[in-house]
């Protein structure tokens, strides 16, 4: 993956007028190469995400199982919004957690009043994220930096008391508090039928699994993860185009220099609301896949910590890119799952063929970074790629593109520049 | 009448009266220079005209319609752009982008939710935003990093924006306040080109004697918040008044 910076230099972008107007589904031919990698690394990936032979010692770094391969794309989606307001605006929220939260319980209501189908819980969790986003936004937006940032906080945080417990009342029952919003057996489910009884997609369950046995390896194709990886690729899509459309040159005005646009007879306020708003559906959406996939809503998806990890997904693959969210998801998801799984007894054996003392040694050395302290690698890590790559992991594969281009052409400064140049393109 | 009517407009900023009764008429299509001595109330005057501000008493017209109470966009959009005294322009954007905005500011009006249209496939914007980097000699630096450039060529991109909206009027706070003589002398050339070249109206604050001289058609001299004389610039050379008002300065 070359580029992914949020944005090409135009006279690079067009070398001549003809590349204008030799574009691929809209998109010109760099962006629809960055679309294509997207479509196989996600219809791919149960492949790609295991490696390692099932019964082998490093079977527990496979991520290729369904559970996690949804949650990769679905926060990726998240991440994507986010970073539409984000990346493009430069307003940061710290609530963007309630809107997932919000589509989570959408979904979950649908399931409970209409039935086990999942395309009314996902199309209803879009709309009442982006209306609950509508009123948000446009009290949060009128101020902007820290104000706005602790705003969208207060406003989360007020949105999971409601959800935890003001809401969760015998008299008015919307989100069923502590539990978790969940379907019963005497939930109305009108236009239920004879469908099966769990998130389904026009009969075909969520859960449904294929395995596919090659040697030692097992690969799983899940239908809830196909579900969610052509939304995301759908939603990838739509950003790009929103990223190299007028809006979105407007939006990364507002964040260059809100002043001179004022000044230009542009209102910035519809913008960044609008921006705001687009980037809450695509949290609620997320939050409606995450119920799809698992029907059950909990308030806990909508806390200050849920709100804080996109801002960290996004900043770790790099804000304002095309592709930083979703690797910057990735990454974090991975680690939640794969590295918190790790305990002493692994350790050991990974360790046994040292000496006793020295196995005992690096085992309580590396403990406190593996397991249940996965989150200090990821601070550790996160404080690294803030300091060393402002621009995300995103800023690291330019940089190491450009590193490996240099050694292959033998150095020279005209190369050097050449391939810088390549490199920010 | 013209284009631009200022009436008894008076600002306070708590106990300093920063205007008071000022009174003026710009004429269309004619350069209006602006000067004072520090402090003399220049630029709340210019703030008051844009919208930044508002004034506590008094009316300010333009084109016969009050600008009073209107935000900065929707006054832009009736017709008056606006140079900053440091360049205010979109740093992080290309030239080229940065010239695009106004274009389409100007065409699709104050928002338009044009999310799923390919901006650069946009060729009515790109054609114009080009065209008028060639007009300014700036083609060349068409993708370069506006913050990249030289502080004159930021100066002559934002002169070149405020343009590309087709503005009546343009209001300009000391174009050459920090520059070199040889970049004074191109931004003197540039207005003066931009002067003949299609009707527009310049209203010009200025501390830069020789820039003042070498434009306005009409001067007016503004001191401790109301406008000392107005006159032509032959006149306002020898006046009294001015020269005590600038001297006056001087011997703090």
């Amino acid at each position: 993956m070359t580029d992914q910076t949020d944005y090409t230099p135009v006279a690079a972008q067009l070398p001549s007028r003809r590349a204008a107007r030799d574009t691929i589904l809209g998109l010109t031919r760099k962006d629809f190469g960055l679309l294509t990698v997207v479509i196989a690394l996600t219809m791919l990936a149960p492949f790609l995400l295991n490696p390692f032979p099932s019964n082998s010692a490093m079977a527990q770094f496979n991520a290729g199982y369904p559970d996690l391969m949804q949650r990769f794309v679905i926060f990726g989606i998240f991440a994507i919004g986010f970073n539409i307001l984000f990346g493009l605006t430069g307003y940061l929220s710290f609530g963007h957690a309630a809107f997932l939260g919000v589509g989570s319980y959408s979904c979950v209501w649908m399931f409970k009043l209409l039935g086990y189908n999942v395309l009314p819980g996902i199309l209803l969790a879009i709309v009442v994220s982006g209306l609950f986003a509508l009123l948000i936004g446009y009290i949060s937006l009128r101020r902007s930096g820290i104000y706005f940032s602790i705003l969208t906080l207060a406003f989360a945080q007020m949105s999971f008391a409601l959800a935890y417990s003001v809401l969760s009342n015998p008299s008015f029952n919307l989100t069923n508090g502590e539990t978790g919003l969940q379907v019963y057996t005497n939930d109305p489910q009108w236009l239920q039928g004879d469908g099966p009884r769990a998130p389904h997609i026009f009969g075909l369950a969520m859960r449904e699994t294929e395995t596919l046995s090659v040697g030692a390896w097992n690969f799983q194709f899940n239908a809830g993860y196909y579900l969610c990886a052509v939304v995301m690729i759908i939603c990838f899509y739509l950003s790009v185009r929103l990223f190299r459309s007028p809006f979105g040159m407007m939006l990364r005005a507002v964040k260059s220099n809100q002043q001179r646009l004022n000044y230009t007879g542009v209102n910035a306020r519809p913008y960044t609301l609008a921006a705001f708003v687009i980037s809450g559906m695509y949290a609620g959406l997320a939050g409606g896949l995450l119920s799809a996939m698992d029907p059950l809503a909990g308030a806990e998806r909508m806390q200050w910590t849920a709100s804080g990890e996109v801002v960290l997904m996004t900043i770790l693959g790099g804000a304002g890119t095309l592709i930083g969210p979703v690797l910057g998801a990735g990454f974090i998801k991975y680690f939640e799952n794969i590295f918190s799984k790790i305990n002493e007894s692994t350790l050991h054996a990974w360790f046994a063929f040292l000496p006793d003392g020295l196995e005992d040694a690096l085992v309580a050395i590396v403990y406190p970074f593996v397991g249940k302290g996965w989150h200090l690698t990821l601070g550790l890590l996160f404080m690294l790629v803030v300091i060393f790559l402002p621009g995300g992991l995103v800023q690291g594969g330019n940089k190491m593109a450009t590193i490996f281009r240099r050694d292959r052409k033998g150095g020279g400064v005209e190369d050097d520049a050449a391939a810088q140049r390549q490199a920010g393109e | 009448m013209g284009i631009l009517e200022v009436k008894n407009v008076g600002k306070r900023f708590g106990g300093l009266h920063a205007l008071s009764d000022v009174n003026l008429s710009v004429a269309e299509n004619s350069v209006h220079a602006i000067i004072g001595p520090n402090g003399a109330g220049k630029s709340t005057l210019l703030n008051c005209l844009v919208g930044k501000l508002i004034p506590d008493t008094g009316s300010v017209s333009f084109d016969g319609q009050s600008v009073l109470g209107r935000k900065p966009h929707e006054i832009n959009q009736m017709g008056i752009s606006r140079v900053f005294q440091t360049p205010e322009i979109f740093g992080d954007l290309t030239v080229l982008e940065n010239m695009m905005i106004p274009c389409l500011a100007r065409r699709d009006g104050a928002f338009a939710l044009h999310g799923y249209r390919a901006m650069m496939r946009d060729r009515e914007i790109v054609d114009r935003a080009e065209h008028m980097l060639e007009d300014m000699h700036m083609i060349d630096k068409r993708g370069m990093h506006a913050a990249s450039m030289s502080r004159g060529d930021k100066r002559r991109l934002e002169i070149a924006m405020c343009l590309a909206q087709q503005p009546r009027l343009l209001l300009l706070d000391e174009p050459t306040a920090g520059m070199a003589r040889a970049d004074t002398n191109n931004t003197i050339e540039l207005l003066k080109h931009i002067k003949d070249s299609r009707p527009i109206t310049i209203a010009i604050i200025e501390h830069d004697m020789h820039v003042v001289f070498s434009l306005a058609e009409r001067i007016t001299v503004l001191a401790q918040g109301t406008p000392l004389v107005e006159d032509t610039p032959d006149n306002i050379k020898g006046h009294p008044k001015v020269r005590e008002a600038y001297l006056g300065e001087t011997e703090h």
